[in-house]
């Protein structure tokens, strides 16, 4: 019944989607180029289409202009604490618009929902001056804490939450069980897929953050990694080999994440695009 | 319990959501007199719409809107289509090849494209010298720079929205199609005719994600071009920062982000609209 498609088209087909995949992958392999060489070696005409053997000769000159290992660790730091308790928060406000009628409910819901339309812009300078006020710049807190409010995975919760069967729960109430044994032994063991999407979610958001370290962090060892390679691009003459390497190095823990958690990793980035 | 359970969002969204919000609009209509901010009218508005830098950031999320996002969603289209394409192998390798550039930060795509774009002795210009071209300014020259932005953009998230343009092909019942064969229609009416109008709607969701993200561009700008070459590549967001964070100016910069607001308030109304549609 299926007619054979024909072998030109097949090859076309390849050809174009191979030719599409090299576009896309290049930048990363000339980011590896770019990280194992001195910039005088990539500068060449031709430029050495090969690996060189300069990594840790760029890694300590990386180390000296922009101290990527106390970058690496800041953001690490950031990103884990910020997801942790965001993925808490979020657990905890899905769970009650999920499965607890109160009083409040609807106008805490709405106001969620209108305040996802702002955008984070109309925030940031109120907040700037709240942070300094609290003498808290340049602390992990002034990036973790504002950014702790993002309604969208509170909805991805709530969303997920509602499957939880109400038989469920009243069981465990007959049977006299406290509701944060409930919460924690009950409920979310049964949420491990998308407590993982929302981790994801969250830890890509804070990982890739950058307005708003740029304005709250001010010194180079407070400096997460997307702050710390803008200053490197920043200056005149670029050195590219410790450019290229501080990038590969912010782009290797997503890549450990995307590698081991793939099915996880999709969904969770791409429920930003799923409604809410 | 419920209380409870709510309590600790609630309370940081009233500090760091709402709080701020209200207290930017009162900062949109002040602006700094010897070191103290003072009420001021409407001065910080009538200021942005008489100040050309404005206009000119406006256009160029204009010209990244009309240009890159179509460029980028029909890229992402045909890409989703192909590998959709029921006898092509590989395709678990080409889509995770094709998602790849979502693992990077705006920030390091930016870096990586700063050395590929050199003028001098970046890898593309190399490329085109082989063919004869060049050598062009990509962060320099005349447009170029706004061509490089839309290049970045495009490769980093072109692959993003063919993964959820992807989900949305894999909706739509494959019995259409055979009896669409069976009924004499090639390929390509089979596209404009099936394919697309039950796309549509995913195909709405990533086109108002996209616009929305083009008046909010900033780290891209900022780490490839600083917005220059004379306010070539300034964004709205972008311009904001400027006023509110190199030039203190917190009432202006207020004033500018209402601008982004009402904006993008607006595209999101209309993306909750047509999510309710859908029901």
């Amino acid at each position: 019944m299926r007619r054979k498609v024909p072998v030109l088209e097949q090859a076309l087909l390849y050809l174009v989607l191979t030719a599409g995949l090299a576009a896309t992958i290049v930048p990363f392999y000339w980011m590896v180029i770019g990280a194992t060489n001195r910039t005088g070696d990539v500068f060449n005409i031709p430029p050495t289409f090969v690996p060189g053997t300069h990594l840790f000769e760029n890694l300590s000159n990386l180390n000296q202009s922009i101290l990527i290992f106390k970058s690496l660790y800041n953001s690490l730091f950031i990103a884990v604490v910020y997801s942790l308790i965001g993925l808490l928060l979020c657990a905890m406000s899905g769970y009650a618009f999920a499965k607890f009628r109160f009083r409040a409910k609807n106008i805490i819901f709405t106001t969620l929902i209108l305040a996802m339309m702002i955008p984070y812009q109309a925030t940031i300078i109120p907040l700037f001056q709240m942070f300094v006020k609290m003498d808290m710049l340049n602390t992990y807190w002034a990036v973790i804490l504002p950014q702790l409010v993002y309604v969208f995975p509170i909805f991805l919760m709530t969303q997920n939450m509602r499957a939880v069967p109400d038989s469920l729960l009243e069981a465990a109430r007959i049977d006299s069980a406290g509701e944060f044994y409930i919460f924690f032994r009950i409920v979310l063991p049964t949420m491990k897929p998308a407590l993982a999407a929302v981790t994801i979610f969250l830890f890509n958001h804070q990982w890739n953050n950058f307005m708003w370290p740029l304005i709250v962090m001010n010194t180079k060892d407070m400096y997460t990694l997307p702050v710390a390679l803008s200053t490197l691009a920043g200056q005149n003459s670029i050195d590219y080999g410790q450019a290229m390497l501080g990038t590969t190095i912010s782009v290797l823990p997503v890549i450990a994440v995307f590698l081991f958690m793939q099915k996880h990793f999709v969904s969770g980035i791409l429920s930003g695009a799923v409604k809410g | 319990m419920p209380y409870i359970l709510i309590a600790p969002i609630v309370t940081l969204f009233t500090v760091f959501y709402i709080y701020p919000i209200f207290y930017s609009i009162l900062l949109s209509f002040q602006t700094r007199v010897r070191g103290e901010y003072v009420f001021a009218g409407f001065k910080n508005y009538v200021r942005m719409f008489q100040d050309p830098i404005f206009y000119k950031a406006l256009g160029n999320s204009f010209l990244i809107l009309v240009i890159q996002v179509p460029l980028m969603l029909t890229l992402a289209t045909l890409l989703a289509v192909a590998l959709n394409v029921s006898w092509l192998k590989f395709k678990g390798l080409f889509r995770i090849g094709y998602f790849t550039p979502v693992l990077t930060s705006l920030v390091a795509a930016s870096v990586i494209f700063l050395l590929i774009l050199n003028k001098d002795y970046g890898l593309l210009n190399y490329l085109l010298s082989l063919v004869g071209i060049g050598p062009i300014g990509w962060l320099s020259d005349g447009f170029w720079p706004l061509v490089t932005l839309i290049i970045v953009i495009t490769w980093r998230w072109t692959g993003y929205n063919m993964v959820i343009l992807l989900a949305g092909l894999q909706n739509i019942p494959h019995d259409l199609y055979e009896a669409a064969s069976i009924d004499g229609a090639g390929r390509v009416k089979q596209f404009f005719h099936i394919t697309l109008p039950l796309l549509k709607p995913v195909l709405l969701v990533t086109f108002i994600m996209s616009t929305i993200g083009s008046f909010q561009l900033f780290d891209e700008p900022y780490t490839l071009t600083s917005g220059g070459p004379n306010n070539r590549t300034l964004t709205l967001t972008l311009y904001l920062y400027q006023h509110g964070f190199s030039y203190f100016d917190f009432g202006y910069a207020s004033a500018l982000t209402y601008a982004i607001v009402v904006i993008v308030a607006l595209l999101s109304l209309v993306q909750f609209k047509l999510a309710g549609d859908q029901d």
